[in-house]
C-alpha cells in the first residue's frame, strides 16, 4: 500500500466519525442542490445542454492540435506573451523568471486550482515574495495555511464562527459573524494589497480560440482586480481549457454556474485578450500565458479516458458524491478531489501512488449523472482499478479472486463452500467483531444475516425433484 | 413464455425467500421458470476490483448457461447491470462478444421485466405498512430503472410509499468497496438509514439484496426498528 493510501485511510476514519462534518456538508449541498436544481429548470432542456457541451469539449479536445495554435496566435497577435510548460515546476519557474524580470515583491491571486496543482503559492514564498490570495475562501484557507477544501467552495467546511474566530486572531478584526461583515474585514485587507502588488496572477476558466481570449468566471469582482491593477498580469492555465469559439461561452457560461454553485451566471463574467492596447486606458502593461501540460498529454493519449479532460471545474461531481461528503476534501490529498479527482489523480500522479482513490468509490454513477460534461467518470474509475490491477496485481487479492473463480465455476464445491459456511457460523458467533474475525471489516459495524438453512437452491432442487 | 431466472448469490445463500418470492410470481404469470443450476455467481467481486482476467471464466461460465434463454431475468439491479451492461465490455474482442452482445440484450432485471416486458403491475398483494423505497444505484443508473418498482408498489393494497429525501444516494454498500472501505461505507450506510427514518417509515424496500443486507446489518446492531424487505418478497404479500 502506498504511503497516499495509507494517510487516505487513516484520514478517511476520522473524518467518517466527524457527524459535525457530516452535518455542515450535508446542510451546505443539500441548499446548494435545491438551487441548482432551479437554475437547471431554466433551461430548454438540461440534457440537450449536457450533450452539445460534451460534444463541444469533444471537438475542442480532439483538436487540441489546431486550436491551441489558434488560441495562441490570436493572443501573440496583441502583444501577450505565450508560454509552454511541461511540468508543474516548470511553470513555477516561468513565474519565477517573470517576477526577478519585474524585480517583483508581491503577488496578487485569484482563484486557480491549477496554480495549486503546480505549488505555485510554495515556490513564489520561497523566492522571498508576498502571496495573497484575494478570493475571499482561498483568503480564508491562506490565513488557515491550508489547501483549498474543495474546487469551489475552498471554504465550505467552516462555520462563520470559525470564520470569525480566525480574522481575530490572523487580522485583529472581525466584529461580527455577519457574512457581510466577514467580507468586509477581507475587503479592507485586500484592497492595499492590488494597489502594491507588482504581479497579478489568476488562472481561467475557458480559453477561446477564435478569439485568442481567457475567460475568467467570478463572483466577487476579485480576479478582475487582480486582472486590472498590477502593472503585470500572468495567467496559468492547463491546454484542456479551450474552447472552439466565442459562441461557445453562450452554453458554457451559465452551465458552469449552473452546475458550480447553482447560479444562472456568476457575477462576473470577463474576457481577457492581451495587454493594454495603444489608446487604451486601462489593464495590465504586461501579460503573460502560460499553457501547462503537467501530464495532460497523456491523459489525451488515453482513447478510453480522454473525456476526462472535458473537466470543467465546476465541482458537481464532487458535491454529488457520498464519499466525498463523508470523507472531506482534504482526505483525498490531492489538488483536485472527489470523483474527477480520484480519476485524473492517478494518471497525473501515478497510478500505483493513487489508485487507492479509485478503489474508495461504490462505483454508484451518482457523479456521471450529474457531469454537465458528460464524463464517465465511475467507469473510469472501474477503468483505473482493471489498469492498477493489470499492471501490478495485489498478490493475495489476486490469488483470493482465483480461488473464488475456480469454486465459483464448480457447482459442487460452490454448495460445498455454502454447507461449510453453515457450520462454522456458531464458531463465527465466537469471534464475531474482533481481531480474529475474518469478516471483521463488515462485523466491526454491521450484522451479518445467517446463511439460510435451505438455500434457494436447494429449496429449486427439492421441489423440482 | 420460459423464463430463465437468474437469482444472485446473495439471494441463494442469505434471502431465498426473496428468491422464491420471484419464481412464484412469474409462475402465478403462467410462465415457466428454469433456474440454470450451474450459475453461482456473476463475478462482479472480482471485476469491480479490477481484476478482469479473473472474472472472465466466471462470466463466462454464467454465458455458457444463458446462451439459449429466451427471456433471462436478474433478482437484482446490480447482477442485471453485471450481465445487462458489463458484460460485453469484458469479453470486448474475446470469443465471448457476441454472445455477451446476445444474452445482454435479452436480459432483464426482476422489476422492470414485469412492469416494462410482460405489462404486469397488479398481483393482489396486502402489506399495509408505510414504506420507503432504495434504489440501488447500479439498477438506478446502470440500467435506468425507476418507475418500474414504484408502480408495482402503487398496486399493493394497504401499503403506503413516502419517498426519503436521499432515495437515488447510494446506502454505501458497493461490493468488496464495504470491505476495503468500511467507515466510509458505514457513515453512507448511517446517512441513509437517517433518511429513511425520517420518512416515518417501517420498512425500506429494494429491488437489491446487497444494499438490503448492508443496511440491515447497521439497522440490526444499532438496534433500530426500521426493517429491510425485497420488493418480491412485498409481493407475494396476501
Amino acid at each position: 500500500m502506498s504511503t497516499f493510501a495509507t494517510g487516505f485511510l487513516k484520514q478517511a476514519r476520522v473524518m467518517t466519525a466527524d457527524l459535525r462534518h457530516r452535518k455542515i456538508i450535508r446542510t451546505a449541498l443539500t441548499n446548494y442542490e435545491i438551487v441548482r436544481d432551479k437554475r437547471k429548470g431554466a433551461f430548454q432542456s438540461w440534457e440537450s445542454a449536457r450533450s452539445a457541451a460534451a460534444e463541444t469539449k469533444w471537438e475542442a479536445v480532439n483538436h487540441l492540435d489546431k486550436y491551441l495554435v489558434e488560441f495562441v496566435s490570436k493572443l501573440e497577435a496583441r502583444g501577450t506573451k505565450l508560454h509552454w510548460a511541461s511540468t508543474g515546476a516548470q511553470a513555477s519557474e516561468i513565474i519565477l523568471e517573470i517576477v526577478r524580470e519585474k524585480n517583483a515583491r508581491s503577488v496578487i491571486k485569484s482563484k486557480s486550482m491549477t496554480s495549486e496543482e503546480v505549488h505555485l503559492n510554495d515556490a513564489l514564498e520561497k523566492a522571498g515574495l508576498e502571496v495573497v490570495e484575494s478570493d475571499l475562501g482561498e483568503f480564508i484557507m491562506q490565513l488557515r495555511d491550508e489547501p483549498p477544501y474543495h474546487i469551489v467552495f475552498p471554504s465550505m467546511h467552516l462555520t462563520r464562527g470559525e470564520i470569525k474566530e480566525l480574522f481575530e486572531r490572523e487580522l485583529g478584526d472581525a466584529p461580527s459573524d455577519s457574512p457581510e461583515e466577514l467580507t468586509m474585514v477581507a475587503r479592507r485587507a485586500l484592497r492595499k494589497k492590488y494597489l502594491t502588488a507588482d504581479i497579478g496572477f489568476t488562472g481561467a476558466n475557458f480559453a477561446i480560440a477564435e478569439t485568442g481570449m481567457i475567460s475568467i468566471t467570478e463572483n466577487e469582482g476579485n480576479a478582475r482586480l487582480t486582472a486590472a491593477l498590477p502593472k503585470t498580469m500572468v495567467s496559468l492555465l492547463g491546454i484542456e481549457k479551450v474552447l472552439p469559439r466565442l459562441e461557445d461561452l453562450a452554453l458554457f457560461l451559465p452551465m458552469l454556474a449552473t452546475a458550480g454553485t447553482g447560479q444562472a451566471l456568476t457575477c462576473y463574467n470577463t474576457m481577457y485578450g492581451g495587454p493594454r492596447q495603444p489608446g487604451e486606458c486601462d489593464g495590465p502593461e504586461e501579460f503573460h500565458v502560460i499553457l501547462l501540460d503537467n501530464r495532460r498529454t497523456e491523459l489525451l493519449a488515453d482513447a478510453e479516458q480522454r473525456d476526462a479532460l472535458h473537466c470543467i471545474r465546476c465541482g458537481a461531481c464532487l458535491n454529488a458524491c457520498p464519499i466525498f461528503r463523508n470523507i472531506g476534501g482534504h482526505t483525498y490529498a490531492t489538488t483536485y478531489s472527489g470523483p474527477i479527482g480520484s480519476v485524473i489523480t492517478p494518471h497525473l500522479r501515478g497510478l500505483q501512488d493513487w489508485k487507492h482513490l479509485s478503489a474508495a468509490s461504490s462505483l454508484c454513477g451518482g457523479c456521471t449523472e450529474v457531469c454537465p460534461v458528460k464524463i464517465d467518470l465511475h467507469h473510469h474509475l472501474l477503468h483505473n482499478r482493471r489498469n492498477a490491477a493489470k499492471e501490478k496485481p495485489a498478490l493475495i487479492e489476486r490469488s483470493l479472486y482465483l480461488i473464488f473463480g475456480f469454486v465459483a465455476n464448480r457447482p459442487a464445491l460452490w454448495s460445498l463452500g455454502k454447507k461449510l459456511g453453515r457450520l462454522s457460523q456458531p464458531l463465527h458467533n465466537l469471534v464475531k467483531g474482533s481481531a480474529l474475525d475474518p469478516a471483521r471489516s463488515w462485523t466491526q459495524t454491521r450484522d451479518l444475516p445467517p446463511l439460510a438453512q435451505e438455500s434457494f437452491k436447494d429449496w429449486w432442487k427439492k421441489r423440482n425433484r | 413464455m420460459t423464463i430463465t431466472l437468474f437469482i444472485p448469490c446473495f439471494i441463494d445463500a442469505l434471502f431465498p425467500r426473496a428468491g422464491i418470492s420471484m419464481v412464484q410470481l412469474l409462475e402465478g404469470l403462467g410462465h415457466k421458470v428454469v433456474c440454470p443450476p450451474e450459475i453461482s455467481c456473476c463475478g462482479q467481486p472480482p471485476f469491480n476490483s479490477g481484476y478482469w482476467d479473473e472474472a472472465r471464466p466466471v462470466a463466462a461460465k454464467v454465458l455458457e448457461q444463458l446462451k439459449d434463454a429466451e427471456a433471462v431475468v436478474i433478482g437484482s439491479g446490480s447482477c442485471g447491470a453485471m450481465v445487462k451492461k458489463f458484460y460485453p465490455e469484458l469479453f470486448a474482442g474475446k470469443p465471448q462478444e457476441a454472445m455477451a452482445k446476445k444474452v445482454a440484450a435479452r436480459t432483464w432485471e426482476f422489476s422492470d421485466f414485469i412492469v416494462t416486458k410482460l405489462g404486469v403491475t397488479d398481483f393482489g398483494a396486502k402489506f399495509p405498512h408505510k414504506i420507503t423505497f432504495h434504489d440501488g444505484c447500479h439498477g438506478l443508473r446502470e440500467l435506468g430503472i425507476k418507475k418500474s418498482p414504484r408502480a408495482l408498489l402503487a398496486k399493493v393494497q394497504g401499503l403506503q410509499l413516502v419517498e426519503m429525501a436521499e432515495a437515488e444516494t447510494c446506502c454505501g454498500f458497493g461490493g468488496t468497496f464495504a470491505a476495503k472501505f468500511p467507515m466510509i461505507s458505514t457513515a453512507m450506510g448511517d446517512v441513509k438509514c437517517a433518511s429513511a427514518a425520517e420518512t416515518g417509515a417501517e420498512y425500506i424496500v429494494s429491488n437489491d439484496s446487497s444494499c438490503l443486507m448492508h443496511l440491515q446489518g447497521l439497522l440490526s446492531r444499532q438496534g433500530k426498528p426500521l426493517k429491510t424487505i425485497h420488493l418480491a418478497e412485498v409481493l407475494t404479500q396476501k
